[in-house]
């Protein structure tokens, strides 16, 4: 993964391009990850083969391949937290439809379709109802691991094709690249949500949906048919995410992804989505989920504990939430003072 | 903020349909279970064992438990960690924070880097771990499994603690020794369908019926599911029922202790021979204040130790995880592994007050 500089987010000309870097938090981001790869690469052995690389970035895979449409979400203002759920619904069904006999090609179209009913449910009781999200999605969280505790049990089904598992495993990458299929699929996806999100006017409706709901309404914008359209294709990426996990791990359990939810949140916080909507580069985002699998890999290799791992995940998301704040503080300060105006009192 | 949802139902009808477009277009034909053949290749076992060589000098090996705080296989690792201290090796425990099928596969990853010797897992998930334990013994990782078994083409070896024949027979032949094999018995177990409890069960009742055994009867099999409070009430159930009760056996730590703490407080107390399997830790009371004379269990800190001997056998070459293959295990002595890559730890230890304080788990 490189990080190819982000261009589209930047609507006006900086003055000075060491200022603007500096006041972007998803820049920020990239250069923290570029610093993660450079010092593993120099202090780690074993960090830089292409094993390793191929077997880190596949690791998060399905999070990053969640983390796409969460980021249009949490753009919106809103956010899915039934995806890991989802995605266990996803693995069991392939795993109970494996089991009765069901051709492999057949199951994945239904799996889709079974992603495109949840997310219609979300959406639905988002956008018709007029439920909040966060509670919605905490409700069919439990609802859909539920289904698919319903659908599996506590069994788990293993016996997978070769050919399809294969497919999805770290040994497995595009020849001549350490590039597993899932990580390609992903930067496929990313490519095509990057350009959805600051290239068409689709992209801009989010922004304006998750800046002011309303005032988006009365531009015009289709409010409630777009929130619709992201739950359903959440619903879709997500239980599409739970069979590449399954193949991935050759085991389809009920327990699949259990709290991936939170990793894919952590991603799209840590890449600079503002959570209450509006603001946001989906290159933050991809850069949020491969510092978080990269840090993981780095800190594991050097046999750092577990605890410590989400510690300092922990800490980097605070950092992500704050620091953009603190500096924006400082320099409404500085303007302030430039301007030489009276302090009004915060918003 | 009304709007017009026929549009939103439109944009959702297409996505619907497009799936169910390519539904239909590939549910004609496919690859089922029946069609294709799941199974993976075999790891190659060209090598030969050399039953002579020497065991090497500074091997490293890793124990990578179901999660890292689980308390009996801090137990085992710390033990096995020790034992690679005596031949000259190192140990380290890694492994994640939760017990989720696939929480230990990055583990896996990160040790095959580390090129490691061998890897001691007791997998969360007997196949989700597979692949990678795969990819470690191309790379010449020698894979133990201990605890709990992985699938059987992903390790070289299995430490099992005890064979479920030792165990069921054992539990009655000792309470057999404590009741002068007379009296009406009872079982207090977990679950009705729990695996390993009904085989033992099923063993207990083979011994049994040996003629030394005519005159003790097994009266009933309780089931007090592995809950404290209900494993409680079975006690009491039962010697209320049966109350020229002699024996009981709970082949279950949370059974057994449960019935402990009954009988203690009741004037059952030492008229009534409770044996099974238990934890020194949650028994020492117990043993201490008269009511239970014994009990046993596999000494976890033997199955860390043996486990790291096996694996230190097969880095060296050893043994290469073959039927009938022979090797030491330090002070333990000499074990042969066994069907399917299985070494059994052997009888399980008998706990009693001369012995209790000498453990602490």
């Amino acid at each position: 993964m490189t990080t190819a500089p982000d261009t589209k987010a930047a609507p006006t000309p900086r003055a000075s391009l060491v200022r603007g870097l500096a006041l972007r938090w998803d820049t920020a981001v990239g250069v923290l990850l570029v610093s993660v790869l450079v010092v593993g690469l120099g202090s780690t052995e074993g960090f830089g083969s292409s094993e390793n690389l191929a077997f880190a970035f596949n690791d998060i895979a399905e999070v990053a391949i969640i983390a796409l449409p969460m980021t249009l979400l949490v753009v919106a203002g809103q956010v899915d937290l039934s995806v890991a759920s989802m995605l266990g619904l996803g693995s069991a069904l392939t795993g109970a439809l494996w089991e009765a006999g069901w051709a492999f090609e057949t199951i994945v179209p239904v799996v889709l379709l079974v992603g495109v009913a949840g997310g219609l449910l979300n959406g639905w009781l988002v956008t018709r109802v007029g439920l909040p999200s966060l509670a919605v999605t905490i409700g069919t969280l439990a609802l859909y691991r539920g289904l698919a505790s319903v659908a599996l049990g506590s069994d788990a089904v293993t016996d997978f094709p070769q050919a399809y598992a294969d497919w999805a495993v770290d040994t497995t990458t595009v020849p001549g690249t350490f590039l597993t299929y899932p990580v390609l699929l992903f930067v496929v996806l990313a490519a095509v949500t990057a350009v959805v999100l600051h290239a068409t006017g689709l992209g801009r409706s989010l922004f304006a949906i998750g800046a002011q709901e309303e005032a988006a309404y009365f531009a015009g914008i289709r409010v409630k048919r777009i929130k619709l359209l992201l739950f359903v294709v959440t619903g879709l990426f997500s239980a599409f995410a739970g069979v590449v996990f399954t193949l991935r791990y050759g085991s389809a359990r009920a327990d699949n992804g259990l709290g991936f939810e939170m990793l894919v949140i952590a991603s799209v916080l840590l890449g600079g989505i503002d959570f209450d909507g509006g603001k946001g580069t989906l290159f933050g985002a991809v850069a949020g989920v491969l510092l978080i699998g990269v840090l993981k890999n780095l800190l594991t290799l050097n046999d750092i504990a577990n605890e410590v791992q989400v510690i300092v995940t922990g800490l980097l998301l605070v950092a992500s939430v704050l620091t953009p704040r603190i500096i924006a503080a400082v320099v409404e300060r500085r303007h302030r003072r430039a301007a030489n105006t009276p302090v009004p009192p915060s918003s | 903020m009304m709007l017009r949802n026929a549009a939103g139902r439109r944009a959702v009808a297409t996505a619907a349909t497009a799936v169910s477009l390519a539904l239909a277009l590939t549910a004609c034909s496919g690859t089922t279970k029946d069609s294709e053949d799941t199974g993976g290749e075999k790891v190659a076992g060209s090598v030969k064992a050399d039953p002579d060589a020497p065991l090497k000098k500074g091997l490293k090996i890793a124990f990578l438990p179901k999660q890292i705080n689980n308390p009996y296989e801090k137990i085992v690792d710390e033990a096995g960690i020790a034992a690679a201290k005596e031949y000259g090796g190192t140990g380290k425990e890694v492994g994640p924070s939760d017990a989720n099928a696939s929480s230990q596969v990055s583990y896996i990853n990160t040790l095959i880097q580390q090129r490691q010797d061998a890897i001691l897992i007791a997998a969360n998930d007997p196949n989700a771990v597979c692949g990678p334990l795969k990819q470690a013994m191309k790379k010449d990782i020698k894979v133990v499994a201990y605890d709990s078994d992985t699938a059987k083409d992903c390790r070289q070896l299995f430490i099992n603690q005890a064979s479920s024949e030792q165990i069921g027979r054992s539990l009655v032949q000792h309470l057999g020794e404590q009741l002068g094999y007379k009296g009406k018995v009872a079982i207090l177990s977990a679950t009705q369908n729990a695996t390993n409890q009904n085989t033992w069960i099923e063993f207990m009742k083979e011994e049994l019926k040996l003629p030394k055994y005519k005159d003790m009867e097994l009266v009933k099999v309780a089931y007090g599911d592995d809950a404290d409070q209900k494993s409680f009430q079975q006690t009491q159930g039962l010697m209320q029922a049966y109350p020229d009760l002699k024996g009981i056996i709970s082949p279950t730590t949370v059974g057994i202790a449960a019935a402990a703490r009954y009988l203690s407080d009741s004037s059952y107390k030492g008229k009534v021979v409770l044996n099974g399997l238990g934890t020194p830790n949650q028994m020492r009371t117990y043993v201490k204040d008269g009511t239970v004379e014994q009990f046993s269990l596999w000494n976890p800190e033997e199955l860390g130790y043996l486990g790291s001997y096996a694996a230190a056998a097969l880095a060296s070459g050893q043994i290469t995880g073959a039927e009938g293959e022979k090797f030491t295990a330090g002070k333990l002595g000499d074990y042969t592994i066994g069907k399917d890559g299985e070494v059994i730890l052997g009888e399980p230890t008998v706990f009693d007050s001369k012995n209790i304080d000498q453990f602490n788990f």
